[in-house]
C-alpha cells in the first residue's frame, strides 16, 4: 500500500535500478535485475505463433541451470513488428530475435545466455538481410518511430505495477493531485492540442472543460476500449502492453472533472485484454493508486470494466454508454453531449484508450514537449495498424505529419512480390481510401478529411494492383450493414441498399444510373445519419468513387474487373501457347471445369466454372490467364 | 424561463429555451414533416423525416429533438435537407409492403401515406429485399410486421407510457423487428390489450382484430335479435371519423346510424354504468362497513383487469367483484330485457361498440356468461362503428338526432362521465355521498377527480365519514399508485384505475388522431369535455336516479348486492403466467 | 423445444448459480449485460428460462432483456456443442455436394441447422466460404479444417 508520493518515489526507485539494464545500463553482477534480461512478447501475432512455447522453453532452460537470479525472462505486450514474431529481445545486449521458435531456444541458450554470442541467423535484419545491432532503435521498422501511447509496450510486464512504477508510473497522477488543481489539468490538457485518438479527432481538454463546467457531483469518466475496426489493435496492445497508463489516465481525467467513478468498455473478444485490465485494477487498488484517498490527496476513484457483447456501434459513444447501462447499443441523439448528460444521465467524458495512454507522458514530459511534436492542428503521435498488402505488418507510433510513403515504403517494407501500391485504406469502415498520388501528403486528422478519409482509430491497411476498389467497398458495406444498430432509416435501409447497388455492379448488372445513383444515396446518409457510424458509413464509397471510378465504370460499361477480383465477371481462359499440357489444373479444379486431355490440351468449360482461381494458383507455368 | 434568438428561413424569432428547432418553427408558422416523434412518448429522432440545415451544422439535425441555442440560423427546406428527407421516405417505402388498397389505414389515416403525398414522392428510386414475418393474430390485436416502418411509436407508448413492456425491438440492422420476447403472440405475452400502441402507430402494422364480419352476419341473420349497445366514450368521438372537430358528442346521429344500420334496438352502455354504480358504490360501503378489502379498485377496465392479473396478484382481492357495464348490460339483456319481450335468450346478439380493444379479450373470458350464454357476442371499436358506417353508404354528420330504445332510454350523467379518468370515481361518490347521507344531496360536480394530472387524490367527508379516493389512468401511473399503496404511502379507500391514459376517450379503439394532431393539441381533454358538457345537459346526474335502474331492482334484480345481482353482475379474477409455455 | 426447457434438469441444476449471479449484480448500474454474460457461462446459451429468470430477478422486462440479447451478436440463445461442426457452403463445397454432405451430418446427429444435440456434444451450422476452395466440400470442426468430406465418411468424424 503507498500511502504517499515519497512511497511512490522510493518504489520507482528500488524498480529503476533492476529496469537499468533495459537502458543501456552497465552490467553488474550485484545488480537487482540479475545481468541478463529476456523480453519475449506475450501477447497478439507473437501468441498464435508460438511465443509462450518459446518462453516456457527458455523458462525451463534457465530454471534447469539454476540462473533465475542471473537471467530474468519478461514477457511483454506487444512490439510492433507482429509479422515477424514470436520477437524476443535480449537486454542489455540489445538484440532483437525475430520469427523464434521452440527449436531454436536451446541455440539461444547455449550461445547467447550462456556464452554470450548472440545466434546473428535469428538476428532481425532489414530485407536484404542486413543484421541489424539494436534493433529497435536502429531498424528500418524502428528508426523512425517515435513511441507516446506505445512508450512501455513490449518493454515492461503488463502483469507488474511495480514495473509500470518503476518507468515512472503513476508520477503523473501524483503531480496531478500534489501540484495542480483540477482547473489547472483541463488547461494543461487544453493546451496540449490533445485531439482524440479514437476517431473524430475532438480536443480533449475542451472535452474535459465541458464536464468539468457541470454541477451535478455524480460524474463518470468512460474509457473506450471497444476497438472494432477490422485490421485495428493499437488498443488491444495498450491494454494488454501497458494497461497502467490507461488506468493512470483515467484517474486523471476523474481528478480534472470531478469524478470518482470510471468504466472501461471493452470488446469481449479481446480476453487477454479483459485479464490484463482486472489483473491491473486489482493491483493498483492493491498498492492504493485506486481507491479511496489515492497517494494521501483525499481523491478517491475507482475503475469497473465492463464488457462489449459483440456490437460494432457500441464504439460510438452514445451507444457505448447506452450499453454500459444494460440496454440495445443504441446511439442517441447529441446533443445533450454526455459532457452534460452522459452515463446513467449525468456528465461523462469518453476517451480512447490510445489518447489515455498518452496523457501521463503529456503531464510529466510537458505541453511544450508534446506541441513541438506533430503538425499545427494534430499534436503528438498517432499509432497505426498497417497491415493488408505489405511486408511489414505490425503496429508504428510515428509523429503526425509522416506520410503515407515513410510508412509504407520505409518502415513497413512496401509492397511485397514486387507488386504495385494502389491505395491505403485508414480508418476502417468510417473511413476511405487514399491512391498513391496522395503518398506524399503528411498524415493528420485534417489532411485525411480533406482526402475523404479519416483517422479513425488508426488502422491502415494497404491494397496493391490485386485490390478491386468497388468490391472493397463492397465489402465495408457489408460490414457496416451487419453492423448497423437499425435505429435510423438512412443506415438501416440506407446501407442496405447501397450495399445492394455494389454487389448489383460487382456481378456485372449495374448500369450508369446505378453508379449515379449510389453516389446520391451515400452523400445524403452522410448528411442524414443519426450516428457516427452511419454518418461515415458510405466513405468508403464516396472515396472509391473519387479516387476510383473508372474501376466502377469498367465493372458496368464493360462488365469487366480490372483487379480480376469480381468472380461474376471474372473469366480464366488456358493461354494454348505457354500451356505445357500438365493437366495439373484439371485434375485440381473442384468441379469439373477443365475439359481436355495431355494430347489434345485443355480448355475451361466457362459454364462449369467458378471462378475460384485454384487453376491459376497451381498452375506451374502461369499459363491460366484471368480476364483474358 | 431563459429565451434564446434564433433564425428560421430568415425570420428571426425569441423562442425559450427549453424549445426544439421544430416547436420553435410551429411558432412560425413552418411545417416540418415528422413520423416518429410522438410529443412526451417518442423523442428518438430516429426517422430522420424532420431533418434540417443549422448554419455551421455538422450534417443535418432532427429538428424534434435538437434545442434551439442562442444565434442559431436554421434552414428547413434547403435542398439538401429536402433531399435527405425525400430520400429516407423513399427508403421506407422500399421496405414497406405497400398493398395500401387493402390497407386499415390508407384511406383514412395513414401517415406515411400523408407524408409521401405532401412531400410529393411520385416515385421510389430504390429497392431491393424487403422483410417478411408472419402475421400475429390476437383476440384484440392484430400485428403485420411487414407494414412497420420502425418508428418505435408503439414501443415507447408500451414501455414508456404503460409500463407493460411487451413489445420490443429484437434484434438489428436491417432485421431489427417490434416484436415479443421469443418471437411469441402476443396473446402468450402479459399484453393487456390496451391498444395504446395500435393508437399510436403511424402505418397499419397494428389493428384491432376486427369483429365486423360476424356482426354483419347476425344482422343479416332474420333470426337473430340484434342489439347493440354503446359505451359512454364512443359519443365523443365517432364524429372524428367523419371529419367532425374533435370534442364533438354525436349522440343523436349515433343513435340514427346504428338503426339504419340494421340493428333491432339501440341501448346505451351508459345504463350498464349506472347498473356498475349501484353495485359498486354498495359493495364499497359493505367493504367499508364490514372491514372488507381496502382500497377497493375498481374493475371496469378490462386492461387494468389483466394488468393487475400479471403483475400485480396481491391486489386481487382489492379488485371490485363488479363485471364491466357492457358486460353487466349483456347479462342483463339476456335475462330481464329477454324475459320482458318474451324473446329467446338464445337468439339474442349482443353487440358491444366499445373505445376499447381489450374489451374483445374481456368479452371472450370464460367467466363472462350466465347459464352457458355470452353476455357479449361481439365487441367492436369506434373504428370498426365507422367503417361499417362507411360500409353502407350513410352521409353521417347530416344524420337526425334519434334517441336510444325502451325500455332502458336515457341513462344518467354519472354512467356518461365513465369514458372520461376521474369520471368512474365521481359517479361513484355521487351516489355513495346520498347513500352515506341518507338523503340526496347537491354535491353533484367532483373537481378534484377531473382532469389530467396522472394520479388524483380526493377527500370527502360524507355522513361523518371521512372517504379518501385516488384516481390513476395510464398503465405507467396505476403502478406508480399501487406501489405507493404497497410501500404504505398512501391509504384510501377507493381507487379508481383506467388502463388508458385520459380514460376511456382515449382507449386504443378509438379514431385515430394523426402525430401532427396529437403533438400539438390535446385529443383527450377535447374528448372528456364532450363528456361533462352531455352529463350536464341530463336530466337525471345521478345513477341511483335512473328511472330504468330503479324499475330494474324493483321488478327484477332485487337488492343492489343481492343473489341474483352477483350472479349476473359480478365475477372473478386470477393470477395469470406472464409468459405461459408455449404449446408445443 | 430446446429454448424452452421450463423444468428441465439443466436449467433445475444451474439455478442456484445463476440465482448467485443475479444476487451479486441486483445493486450494480446496468446489470443486465453483466449478468447476462456470466448467465451465458454457466447454461453456455440464454434459453428462454434463463432469460425469465434474468429478467424477474432484476426487475426488467422480458421483452427489454430479450431485446438486448437479439441486439449483440456475443450472445445466443441456441445451445452450442463441445465441437462445433460447420459445413461450408461456400460456391466451391457446395458445387461439390456440401448440401448432401450437411443432409448427411443432419441425419446422423440428428439436428437441424443451428441446433445442438441433446448431450451438447455436437452443434451444427453452415458457413460461409471458408477459403478452402480447393479441398471441397469442406468441413470446419472447431478451428480445424477437413477437406474433401463426402456424405459417406460423414460417419468417420
Amino acid at each position: 500500500m503507498i500511502k504517499n508520493v515519497n512511497e511512490l518515489n522510493a518504489l520507482r526507485d528500488i524498480k529503476r535500478q533492476e529496469l537499468k539494464l533495459r537502458h543501456g545500463g552497465k552490467v553488474s553482477a550485484s545488480q537487482e535485475g540479475g545481468r541478463m534480461q529476456i523480453l519475449v512478447c506475450g501477447v497478439a501475432g507473437c501468441l498464435s505463433s508460438g511465443s509462450l512455447e518459446v518462453a516456457s522453453g527458455l523458462e525451463n532452460l534457465i530454471k534447469e541451470n539454476h540462473l533465475e537470479d542471473e537471467v530474468k525472462l519478461i514477457k511483454t505486450g506487444c512490439m510492433g513488428l507482429c509479422v515477424q514474431g514470436p520477437l524476443m529481445v535480449v537486454y542489455p545486449d540489445k538484440v532483437m530475435y525475430t520469427k523464434v521458435k521452440p527449436e531454436d531456444v536451446e541455440e539461444i541458450y547455449e550461445s547467447h545466455i550462456k556464452g554470450g554470442k548472440p545466434v546473428e541467423r535469428l538476428m532481425a535484419a532489414e530485407a536484404d538481410g542486413k543484421i541489424i545491432e539494436d534493433a529497435l532503435a536502429n531498424h528500418s521498422f524502428y528508426s523512425k518511430q517515435m513511441k507516446i501511447a506505445l512508450k512501455n509496450c513490449g518493454q515492461i510486464d503488463p502483469y507488474s505495477i511495480e514495473e509500470y512504477i518503476g518507468c515512472d508510473g503513476y508520477q503523473a497522477l501524483a503531480k496531478v493531485l500534489g501540484e495542480m488543481e483540477p482547473e489547472d489539468v483541463v488547461d494543461t490538457m487544453k493546451a496540449s492540442n490533445l485531439r482524440g485518438r479514437g476517431g473524430a479527432g475532438f480536443p480533449t481538454g475542451v472535452k474535459w472543460s465541458f464536464a468539468a463546467a457541470q454541477q451535478q457531483r455524480k460524474k463518470y469518466v468512460c474509457c473506450n476500449a471497444d476497438e472494432g475496426d477490422p485490421g485495428a489493435f493499437m488498443d488491444r496492445s495498450v491494454l494488454e502492453g501497458d494497461p497502467h497508463s490507461v488506468l493512470e489516465a483515467m484517474a486523471i481525467a476523474g481528478y480534472a472533472i470531478g469524478s470518482d467513478q470510471g468504466y472501461i468498455y471493452v470488446r469481449a473478444e479481446y480476453p487477454v485484454a479483459v485479464k490484463t485490465l482486472a489483473a491491473a485494477i486489482e493491483q493498483a487498488k492493491e498498492y492504493g493508486l485506486l481507491g479511496e484517498n489515492i497517494l494521501g490527496k483525499g481523491f478517491n476513484f475507482d475503475i469497473e470494466v465492463r464488457l462489449g457483447a459483440g456490437a460494432f456501434v457500441c464504439g460510438e459513444e452514445t451507444a457505448l454508454m447506452t450499453s454500459i447501462e444494460g440496454n440495445r447499443g443504441e446511439p442517441r441523439p447529441r446533443p445533450p453531449f454526455p459532457a452534460v448528460k452522459g452515463l446513467f444521465g449525468q456528465p461523462t467524458i469518453l476517451n480512447n484508450v490510445e489518447t489515455y495512454a498518452t496523457i501521463p507522458r503529456i503531464i510529466l514530459n510537458g505541453v511544450d514537449w508534446f506541441n513541438s511534436i506533430g503538425t499545427e492542428k494534430s499534436k503528438g503521435t498517432k499509432v497505426f495498424a498497417v497491415g493488408g498488402k505489405i511486408a511489414r505488418t505490425g503496429l508504428v507510433e510515428v509523429p503526425m505529419g509522416t506520410t503515407l510513403r515513410e510508412i509504407v515504403f520505409d518502415m513497413c517494407g512496401g509492397i511485397p512480390n514486387g507488386k504495385a501500391f494502389k491505395a491505403a485504406q485508414t480508418g476502417g469502415p468510417s473511413g476511405g481510401c487514399i491512391p498513391a498520388s496522395a503518398l506524399d501528403t503528411p498524415i493528420d486528422y485534417d489532411n485525411l478529411i480533406a482526402l475523404g478519409s479519416m483517422m479513425g482509430s488508426g488502422g491502415l491497411i494497404v491494397m496493391d494492383e490485386d485490390t478491386c476498389m468497388v468490391d472493397l467497398a463492397r465489402f465495408f458495406l457489408d460490414f457496416t450493414v451487419d453492423e448497423s444498430c437499425g435505429k435510423c432509416v438512412p443506415c438501416r435501409l440506407g446501407t442496405k441498399r447501397m450495399h445492394e447497388i455494389l454487389t448489383k455492379i460487382t456481378e456485372g448488372r449495374g448500369t450508369l444510373e446505378d453508379i449515379d445513383k449510389l453516389e446520391f444515396l451515400a452523400n445524403n446518409i452522410k448528411n442524414a445519419a443519426l450516428c457516427g457510424l452511419g454518418q461515415t458509413a458510405p466513405n468508403p464509397v464516396l472515396s472509391t468513387l473519387r479516387y476510383f471510378r473508372d474501376e466502377y465504370v469498367a465493372h458496368v460499361v464493360d462488365k469487366r474487373c480490372p483487379a480480376g477480383v469480381c468472380k461474376a465477371i471474372v473469366r480464366y481462359k488456358i493461354d494454348k501457347d505457354t500451356c505445357k499440357k500438365c493437366g495439373i489444373c484439371k485434375k485440381h479444379c473442384p468441379v469439373g471445369a477443365i475439359e481436355g486431355d495431355r494430347k489434345t490440351g485443355f480448355t475451361i468449360n466457362r459454364d462449369k466454372c467458378i471462378k475460384c482461381g485454384v487453376c491459376m494458383e497451381q498452375c506451374p507455368f502461369k499459363s491460366v490467364l484471368r480476364n483474358a | 424561463m431563459r429565451t434564446v434568438n434564433i433564425t428560421i428561413n430568415g425570420i428571426h424569432i425569441s423562442v425559450p429555451d427549453t424549445y426544439t428547432i421544430l416547436q420553435a418553427a410551429k411558432e412560425v408558422n413552418i411545417f416540418i414533416p415528422t413520423l416518429c416523434y410522438l410529443k412526451d412518448i417518442n423523442e428518438v429522432g430516429c426517422c430522420r423525416m424532420c431533418l434540417v440545415e443549422t448554419k455551421g451544422g455538422k450534417g443535418l439535425q432532427a429538428a424534434c429533438v435538437t434545442p434551439v441555442a442562442e444565434g442559431m440560423e436554421v434552414f428547413t427546406h434547403s435542398a439538401k435537407a429536402v433531399d435527405a428527407r425525400k430520400v429516407n421516405l423513399e427508403l421506407i417505402l422500399s421496405n414497406h409492403d405497400a398493398r395500401c388498397q387493402t390497407c386499415t389505414r390508407s384511406w383514412t389515416s395513414c401517415e406515411l401515406q400523408t407524408l409521401a403525398n405532401k412531400m410529393g414522392i411520385q416515385q421510389v428510386r430504390f429497392e431491393g429485399e424487403t422483410l417478411e414475418h408472419p402475421i400475429d393474430t390476437g383476440i384484440s390485436i392484430v400485428r403485420e410486421p411487414n407494414k412497420c416502418i420502425l418508428c418505435r411509436r408503439c414501443v415507447s407508448t408500451c414501455q414508456k407510457v404503460q409500463k407493460v413492456s411487451v413489445i420490443e425491438n429484437i434484434g438489428r440492422g436491417f432485421h431489427t423487428i417490434v416484436g415479443s420476447p421469443f418471437e411469441r403472440s402476443l396473446s402468450d405475452t402479459p399484453c393487456v390489450n390496451c391498444g395504446q400502441c395500435i393508437n399510436a402507430c403511424p402505418v397499419g402494422a397494428l389493428h384491432e382484430a376486427k369483429e365486423t364480419t360476424k356482426v354483419w352476419k347476425a344482422i343479416n341473420d332474420p333470426d337473430m335479435h340484434v342489439v347493440v349497445q354503446t359505451a359512454p366514450a364512443v359519443r365523443a368521438a365517432l364524429g372524428e371519423s367523419f371529419k367532425m372537430p374533435i370534442g364533438t358528442a354525436v349522440t343523436g346521429k349515433m343513435v340514427s346510424a346504428l338503426r339504419m344500420l340494421g340493428f333491432d334496438k339501440v341501448f346505451d352502455t351508459d345504463t350498464g354504468a349506472d347498473l356498475t354504480i349501484m353495485e359498486e358504490a354498495n359493495e364499497l360501503i359493505d367493504r367499508m362497513r364490514s372491514g372488507g378489502t381496502l382500497p377497493m379498485i375498481t374493475s371496469c377496465s378490462p386492461g387494468w383487469i389483466k394488468f393487475c392479473e400479471h403483475n400485480y396478484p396481491e391486489f386481487l382481492p382489492n379488485l371490485s367483484t363488479c363485471k364491466s357495464p357492457h358486460t353487466m348490460f349483456g347479462a342483463i339483456i339476456k335475462t330481464y330485457y329477454a324475459k320482458k319481450h318474451n324473446l329467446d335468450p338464445s337468439k339474442i346478439f349482443v353487440v358491444s361498440v366499445m373505445p376499447c380493444t381489450a374489451k374483445k379479450f374481456e368479452a371472450q373470458r370464460p367467466e363472462m356468461e350466465v347459464d352457458g350464454l355470452r353476455d357479449v357476442d361481439a365487441v367492436i371499436t369506434t373504428r370498426e362503428l365507422a367503417s361499417m358506417i362507411y360500409d353502407v353508404g350513410i352521409d353521417f354528420p347530416s344524420l337526425p338526432d334519434d334517441n336510444f330504445d325502451d325500455p332502458f332510454g336515457d341513462a344518467s350523467g354519472a354512467g356518461v362521465i365513465f369514458g372520461a379518468t376521474g369520471g368512474v370515481m365521481e359517479a361513484a361518490l355521487r351516489t355513495a355521498t346520498d347513500i352515506l347521507n341518507g338523503s340526496s344531496t347537491d354535491n353533484i360536480e367532483y373537481d378534484v377527480v377531473r382532469g389530467l394530472e396522472g394520479i388524483k387524490i380526493a377527500e370527502t367527508e360524507v355522513g361523518g365519514v371521512k372517504l379518501r379516493a385516488a384516481v390513476a389512468h395510464g398503465l405507467g401511473n396505476a403502478r406508480k399508485l399501487l406501489d405507493m399503496v404497497k410501500k404504505g404511502e398512501l391509504d384510501v379507500h377507493f381507487i379508481e384505475i383506467m388502463a388508458c391514459p385520459g380514460g376511456c376517450i382515449n382507449g386504443g379503439g378509438q379514431p385515430f388522431q394523426s402525430s401532427e394532431v396529437r403533438n400539438w393539441s390535446n385529443v383527450s381533454e377535447l374528448r372528456a369535455k364532450a363528456l361533462y358538457q352531455e352529463d350536464r345537459k341530463m336530466y337525471v346526474r345521478k345513477s341511483h336516479n335512473n328511472p330504468s335502474v330503479k324499475r330494474l331492482y324493483k321488478d327484477f334484480l332485487g337488492m343492489a348486492g343481492g343473489t341474483l345481482a352477483h350472479k349476473l353482475l359480478h365475477t372473478h379474477y386470477h393470477e395469470r403466467d406472464s409468459y405461459p409455455d408455449a404449446e408445443e | 423445444m430446446a429454448s424452452n426447457c421450463k423444468g428441465c434438469a439443466e436449467f433445475e441444476a444451474n439455478k442456484k448459480a445463476l440465482d448467485e449471479v443475479i444476487e451479486k449484480y441486483k445493486n450494480t448500474q446496468g446489470p443486465l449485460i453483466p449478468a447476462l454474460h456470466e448467465a451465458q457461462q454457466i447454461y453456455g446459451y440464454l434459453p428462454f428460462e434463463v432469460q425469465r429468470q434474468v429478467a424477474e430477478g432484476l426487475d426488467i422486462p422480458l421483452a427489454e432483456v430479450y431485446g438486448v440479447v437479439s441486439f449483440y451478436t456475443g450472445f445466443t440463445t441456441k445451445p452450442k456443442g463441445k465441437y462445433r461442426i460447420n459445413v461450408c457452403l461456400g460456391t466451391a463445397c457446395y458445387v461439390k455436394g456440401a448440401e448432401s454432405v450437411l443432409d448427411k451430418f443432419k441425419t446422423v446427429l440428428g439436428l437441424n441447422e443451428g441446433d445442438c444435440t441433446e448431450d451438447r456434444k455436437f452443434s451444427l451450422d453452415a458457413c460461409r466460404c471458408i477459403g478452402a476452395c480447393g479441398l471441397a466440400p469442406a468441413v470446419m470442426i472447431n478451428d480445424d479444417v477437413y477437406g474433401n468430406v463426402t456424405p459417406d465418411n460423414v460417419e468417420l468424424f
